[in-house]
């Protein structure tokens, strides 16, 4: 469990960053390291560079603003988790990231990384799909922003070029009367989850308006659960509807069968969970 | 007197210096010049190698060397059997430190690479190149001993590697009397131990001297020293073995050797230089020994009213790839199935499996989880079907308080002898179980939940745990005369069970000082020389008890020397707070003092060795300075082997709530009663049994050594074997029982794997009880797990 031989370098500015990824076509990007050293000691992985991000001041802190809170890519998980302007705008941060591993790891782990990581099943995508966020990127041509469905690809694979950083990430707030809920089911507490789902709704009239569900860890990316909306929007949120909701989800499972779940389970856990946060969102949104 | 320490809750000598990270586990050792090790492991699980290439390994920067089986000489042996049985097949199959023309089993070692560090010896790893021809695999247990099963080794058929019946009484007959039959079938999968400090092992070979020292983070020190004396051909005395702080071991690191065991004392001897080798965590997941699969099909005949007659219990072990450490997990297992019940008439057939995997030896619980899992599962089964209460049922089976010694003629325990329980109140446990948990109260609170959806379930499982194995251990007994501190020793290793505590509360109330005065000295055979190891809960009772002895004696001496030197009777004497005092009087002497005039002197260090210098004053004796057949100092040795295992026993239960919708389970409470005689000290048993319900409840619902088909290990880290983290396992409730056992003189019994025993069946009959509503199918298998909850709902479902 040791790592095959690599260089390092740590620059201070986001270009000297980008230079020095361009510079190696092996060369990645190393933030809070929970999820790239793992890889390495286990020699899944063999950077010929690594470009330790910690010592560029452009890549951190939390800024709320405009109905955005913008994060730093380089902002620790703990730091966002606890912000309060933050988890004032958009209460959900916190729920989300309260299920993202452990303490420990939350103090390492970047929101950068998380997203650039993009685990299928890890939660801080799910929360910007679910959200509609975007982020930041810079590469040797400049900087572009990417909407979180573009971002996405498969199971930890973006659309980002080996050579681009990601330096921020913006979520938006949460418009006044939203309910929001997450809730995941993991073997155990703070493993990446079995199934994960987001949901945020508002209730007018005692009717669903908007709304938004989004899942992880039941396919190769975080996934929007449209149907599930569609079964939502303008009805009374009441026990059928959610069983509804729940039943319309099924249709995205698309995750094979792995040493924790099979496909009938996880797929009822899907439901499970739709109708879960739904119930709770809803409450949430006074309805 | 002093106040006894046995007995009381006293803090762990040990904690201070682990706790501020003043241990030394192996890797803390600093060897300066050390090279490190690693080993190219078979990637498949049944394979011919054709061919080694370790030219590119070799010609790396920092290598030193790059050994196959054709380059470690003598070695290139299978290794020993280490607890032979005239039942298994042809002898018995075990490795050879280094895979010759075969491998058994993905993760087996095939070369060994010893560089300049830890990194280089991977990288020279990863261009060793192994050329395999893989062969065909059967890992399910009954398809390998089918007729036409892929053999894993050619000249045993049908993969059979032992097989064994043990009776007790007349089986027969009480199937042909019986009222009513029950049978069930069980099956419990492939585990691991999973310590914290994974295998490490250290040496360094002094040429001068011809001397071995090997720190090997085993439970068995002397074992080892006897083993690398064999197969190095040197004198035991040339060799001394150290355990230094061991990071868990759960029976892991009983098993000796493994390869790097061997392999790590050969290389530094033929490179000259120490050499280090610390397992990673993927290697021991994939190399060190696993256990726990099992399937049993389990009868029992009973009268009407639930009385269990007899016994019928045949069932196939997963041995893996080797069987050296015999079928002591199965012969446990057998001996262990008929629990705290009367059960007169019994007969329990074993098959030991070849299976393409590593090969299994003990892990803590040893064959008793599964075999109580069985049991218990049956009981359970044969109380629904005969309309009576879980409870009830063993109530109405239990071995009566005035039925001790209850022998089971026949049974042969791990120890060659006879199935003898010793002594226990298993109702009375039971009783105190069912009050504390008000199981009344439950029920109301059960129904009440059921009206809202939701699913609590009551769970119980009972346990005994032979306990206290011999063969023998030493303990040995000395006063230091400079600081007057009690040095012990005993033959054992810790793995961080509190041995330096227990042991010096038995020390120290014999020779009364303070258990902090106490310095106790383990692991190193250099220390103690006489003894076997640790395992099989046996510490406690076995080196316990002759530390005792030693103890005993050393307090005799101490009061005849006193008295001498106080100038009174050996009855007016009491020992407490490190002095000798004259009863009702306040003259005393210290134990220093003690010690020393106990050993004439030639030189006078200090005030109190005057005393003791041959022109001192008081040296007023005749004959030589010491008496013929007198040994100098307080010093005294003494061994206890016990005449047969000693029978500890418990009782758990549960009340735990599962999720329907999501498959998930939340332990709401988890109560244990526990008996293992007289305590040493409480706080150390319920650390132990707390620490064995948290790896019982990872077997009951977490942890699984899953393989494919090919026989490729699936859990070969933490995320795929889920160790429960705190947040799985409850504060469980612990209460005790003491029960001395007349086996020994300090009435102890075991108690290092009895948490880990019932759990499993404590989770399944819970689940069983919270989903009775829904009618599902009886639970069988462990470890349980949300996907299996899931089909058990779905097709109770699809059956409504
Ligand atoms: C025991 C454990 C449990 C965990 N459980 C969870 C969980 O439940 N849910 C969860 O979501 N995560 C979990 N994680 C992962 C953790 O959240 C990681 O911190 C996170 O996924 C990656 O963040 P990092 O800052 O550590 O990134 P790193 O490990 O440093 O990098 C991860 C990847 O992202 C790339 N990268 C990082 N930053 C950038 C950037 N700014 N621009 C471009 N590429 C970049 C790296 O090159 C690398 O490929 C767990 C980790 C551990 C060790």
């Amino acid at each position: 469990m040791k790592p095959a031989l690599f260089d390092y370098v740590a620059p201070e500015t986001v270009e000297a960053a980008v230079a020095a990824l361009a510079g190696d076509e092996t060369a990645r990007p190393l933030a809070g390291g929970q999820s790239l050293i793992p890889t390495m000691n286990f020699r899944l992985s063999a950077p010929g560079r690594l470009v330790d991000l910690r010592r560029i001041e452009a890549l951190r802190g939390i800024a709320v603003a405009d109905g955005t809170i913008r994060v730093g890519a380089m902002t620790r998980h703990r730091e966002l988790e606890t912000h309060e302007g933050a988890n004032r705008a958009n209460p959900l941060i916190g729920e989300v990231l309260d299920n993202v591993a452990h303490i420990a790891i939350r103090n390492r782990g970047t929101v950068g990384g998380s997203i650039a990581h993009a685990d299928s099943a890890a939660e801080l995508p799910c929360l910007l799909v679910a959200t509609g966020g975007t982020v930041s990127v810079q590469g040797p041509d400049g900087s572009r922003e990417i909407g979180a469905d573009d971002l996405f690809r498969f199971h930890m694979t973006t659309s980002l070029a080996q050579t681009e950083i990601l330096t921020e990430v913006r979520i938006p707030a949460l418009p006044p009367g939203t309910g929001y809920a997450f809730e995941e089911f993991a073997r155990r507490r703070g493993d990446y989850a079995l199934a994960g789902v987001c949901t945020l709704l508002t209730v007018e009239d005692g009717r669903c308006g908007e709304a938004r569900i989004a899942a992880c860890g039941i396919g190769a990316r975080p996934v929007r659960l449209a149907a599930a909306e569609d079964a939502l929007r303008g009805r009374a949120v009441d026990d059928a509807a959610r069983a509804d909701a729940g039943e319309a989800a099924r249709e995205y499972m698309t995750a094979p069968a792995d040493m924790q779940a099979g496909v009938a389970y996880r797929t009822d856990l899907l439901a499970a969970l739709v109708r879960r946060t739904v119930a709770t969102a809803a409450r949430r949104a006074g309805g | 007197m002093s106040t006894r320490q046995f007995g009381e809750p006293v803090q762990r000598n040990a904690d201070p210096a682990l706790l501020k990270g003043e241990g030394a586990f192996i890797d803390d050792i600093s060897l300066p010049g050390a090279l490190h090790a690693a080993f190219v492991r078979s990637e498949h699980a049944r394979a011919r190698i054709r061919s080694i290439d370790i030219s590119a390994a070799e010609s790396l920067p920092d290598v030193v060397a790059v050994y196959t089986a054709d380059t470690i000489g003598a070695l290139d042996v299978e290794l020993p059997m280490l607890i032979p049985h005239p039942c298994i097949t042809s002898g018995g199959k075990t490795q050879r430190p280094l895979a010759r023309d075969d491998v058994f089993y993905a993760g087996q070692c095939i070369a060994m690479v010893v560089a300049v560090d830890r990194y280089t010896a991977e990288d020279a790893c990863s261009v060793v190149e192994v050329a395999y021809e893989p062969l065909p695999v059967e890992l399910d247990l009954e398809k390998a001993i089918a007729d036409g099963a892929p053999p894993v080794h050619d000249d045993i058929p049908n993969n059979v590697a032992a097989h064994f019946v043990q009776e007790s009484g007349d089986a027969d007959a009480a199937f042909a009397a019986a009222e009513h039959t029950t049978t069930v079938r069980v099956r419990l999968e492939r585990s691991t131990a999973a310590p914290m400090e994974c295998r490490a092992v250290a040496a360094r070979w002094d040429g001068v001297s011809g001397e071995l020292t090997v720190w090997d983070s085993t439970q068995a020190t002397i074992s080892v020293r006897g083993g690398l004396a064999s197969l190095f051909d040197i004198d035991e005395d040339r060799i001394r073995v150290i355990a230094p702080n061991v990071g868990g071991g759960f029976g892991q690191k009983i098993m000796m050797f493994h390869p790097d065991e061997i392999l790590v004392p050969f290389a530094a001897m033929q490179l000259d230089r120490p050499v280090k080798y610390i397992e990673d965590r993927v290697e021991n997941f994939i190399g060190a020994s696993q256990e726990r699969a099992q399937i049993h099909e389990i009868s029992l005949a009973a009268k009407k009213d639930g009385t269990v007659l007899g016994l019928r219990d045949s069932f196939i072990h997963d041995t893996g790839a080797f069987i050296p450490y015999g079928i002591a997990i199965a012969q446990v297992a057998s001996t262990s199935i008929a629990g705290p019940y009367r059960i007169p008439d019994i007969w329990v057939e074993m098959t030991l499996v070849y299976t393409p995997c590593v090969q299994v030896t003990p892990y803590r619980g040893c064959g008793r989880p599964q075999a109580c899992f069985a049991i218990e599962r049956a009981l359970d089964r044969l109380a629904d079907e005969l309309g009576i209460d879980r409870t009830e049922i063993r109530r109405r089976n239990f071995i009566g308080p005035g039925e001790f010694p209850y022998e089971r003629e026949g049974l042969l325990f791990a120890d060659g002898l006879a199935v003898n329980y010793d002594s226990g109140e298993y109702e009375k446990a039971l009783d105190l179980i069912t009050e504390t948990v008000d199981l009344a109260g439950f029920r109301k609170e059960q129904e009440a939940a059921r009206a809202e959806g939701r699913y609590l379930g009551f769970g119980i499982g009972f346990y005994v745990e032979g306990t206290g194995l011999g063969p023998y251990e030493g303990g040995h007994v000395k006063v230091h005369p400079i600081t007057g501190k009690v040095y012990v020793t005993t033959g054992l290793t810790s793995q961080g069970q509190g041995h330096e505590t227990v042991f010096a509360q038995i020390a120290a109330d014999q020779v009364g000082c303070d258990v902090r005065d106490v310095i106790f000295v383990e692991g190193d055979t250099q220390a103690h020389e006489w003894g076997v190891a640790t395992f099989a809960s046996r510490a406690a009772v076995v080196s316990g008890n002759a530390i005792h002895k030693a103890a005993v004696k050393a307090r005799a001496r101490i009061i005849a020397a006193a008295a001498n030197m106080l100038e009174t009777g050996e009855d007016s004497i009491e020992l407490r707070d490190g002095r000798a005092w004259i009863v009702d009087g306040n003259r005393s002497v210290s134990l220093a003092e003690i010690a020393t005039a106990s050993n004439p002197l030639r030189y006078a260090f200090n005030e109190a060795s005057q005393t003791a210098t041959q022109f001192a004053p008081a040296s007023t004796h005749d004959g030589p300075p010491l008496a013929e057949g007198q040994a100098p100092g307080i010093e005294e040795t003494d061994y206890f082997s016990p005449s047969h295992a000693t029978w500890a026993y418990g009782v758990h239960a549960a009340i735990v709530e599962f999720f329907p919708d999501t498959c998930g389970m939340e332990i709401k409470r988890y109560l244990c009663i526990h008996d293992c005689g007289n305590m040493i000290n409480p706080m150390i048993v319920e650390g132990q049994v707390m620490g064995g319900i948290g790896q019982g409840i990872g077997g009951a619902f977490y942890e699984r050594c899953a393989f494919d088909g090919n026989g490729t290990p699936l859990a070969a880290n933490f995320m795929d074997f889920l160790m429960p983290y705190a947040t799985e396992v409850p504060d469980a409730e612990i209460l005790h029982m003491e029960t001395p056992s007349p086996l020994n003189p300090l009435g102890i019994k075991g108690v290092g794997e009895a948490g880990t025993i019932p759990v499993s069946q404590v989770v399944a009959s819970a689940m069983e009880d919270a989903f009775a509503p829904l009618g599902i199918a009886p639970v069988r298998e462990s470890p349980m797990s949300p996907d299996m909850i899931h089909g058990l709902l779905a097709e109770a479902q699809s059956r409504r």
